[in-house]
């Protein structure tokens, strides 16, 4: 794709292992598509942090239980204003109003479940399928400010 | 006998101990625990240790990372000790922020500020 392209839609999908260099590489290639759209450093964290906790929740608890070889389904749409990041694991599924809010002073002491409210802090939307194994991302590009590219 | 290779870089200064992480993105779950348990063992070899955790360099940081310094802080507290954290990238603080644990957490902008407040 010709890296000055901002006008059409970069899209994939990709079966990842549960090894990091499986996700570093899948990250990569998102992370590489936003570029090439004219997302700025910020956007690139915001969505590499969503993309990071998605995948993690997906091989820690969606997998939980199951062989270590199972993977998990990554799809990417990025356009020039918007992209969507699905994430499907082949798990049971889980009910995502069930996960306590970890920032009520009583849960601010757990070690875990800071995952998913950080993909919802950062991204525009987070949706899931009713079995709950599949985590649809939503991300609009925010509005240049002025004096910056 | 075989060892994993340090994820850390350790000082000591006064009383302190002085952690650094090696890794700019600290995202991937094995390393992760390997930080854990060395942190772990700084906390165990002193009776009331004094810990700097400073974030100088590093670029990312995921959930289990922050879920590992939560455990860090609940075993400094067990020993009595003291713990603080300094140089988080803004971005990074951010997080901090919307878990509400810079509400946990003793944060300072530098290493230097930090080192001034253990009692």
């Amino acid at each position: 794709m010709n890296p000055r392209d901002q006008t059409t839609q970069d899209s994939g999908r990709v079966e990842i292992s549960h090894q990091r260099d499986q996700i570093d590489g899948a990250v990569k290639v998102v992370l590489e598509a936003l570029t090439r759209h004219g997302y700025t450093e910020s956007s690139r964290f915001a969505v590499r942090l969503a993309l990071e906790e998605g995948l993690a929740n997906a091989f820690r608890h969606g997998h939980k239980g199951m062989a270590a070889h199972e993977t998990v389904l990554l799809e990417w749409s990025v356009g020039p204003a918007d992209l969507t990041l699905t994430i499907e694991d082949r798990g049971p599924g889980f009910d995502p109003a069930a996960v306590p809010d970890p920032t009520l002073d009583a849960n601010l002491e757990l070690p875990s479940g800071r995952g998913l409210m950080l993909m919802k802090a950062y991204m525009t939307s987070v949706t899931f399928n009713p079995k709950g194994n599949r985590v649809t991302m939503k991300y609009a590009k925010p509005p240049a400010k002025a004096g910056k590219k | 006998m075989a060892t994993e290779a340090s994820r850390l870089r350790v000082k000591k200064v006064g009383d302190v101990t002085q952690v650094e992480f090696i890794d700019r993105n600290i995202l991937d779950e094995a390393n992760i625990q390997l930080i854990g348990e060395e942190i772990t063992s700084i906390i165990e070899a002193s009776p009331r240790p004094k810990l700097l955790i400073s974030f100088t360099n590093v670029d990312h940081l995921s959930s289990a990372a922050l879920g590992t310094l939560i455990t860090v802080n609940n075993r400094v507290k067990q020993a009595s000790g003291q713990l603080r954290l300094s140089d988080i990238d803004p971005q990074i603080y951010e997080v901090f922020v919307i878990t509400k644990l810079n509400k946990l957490f003793e944060i300072h902008e530098t290493a230097a500020d930090a080192l001034k407040s253990f009692k």
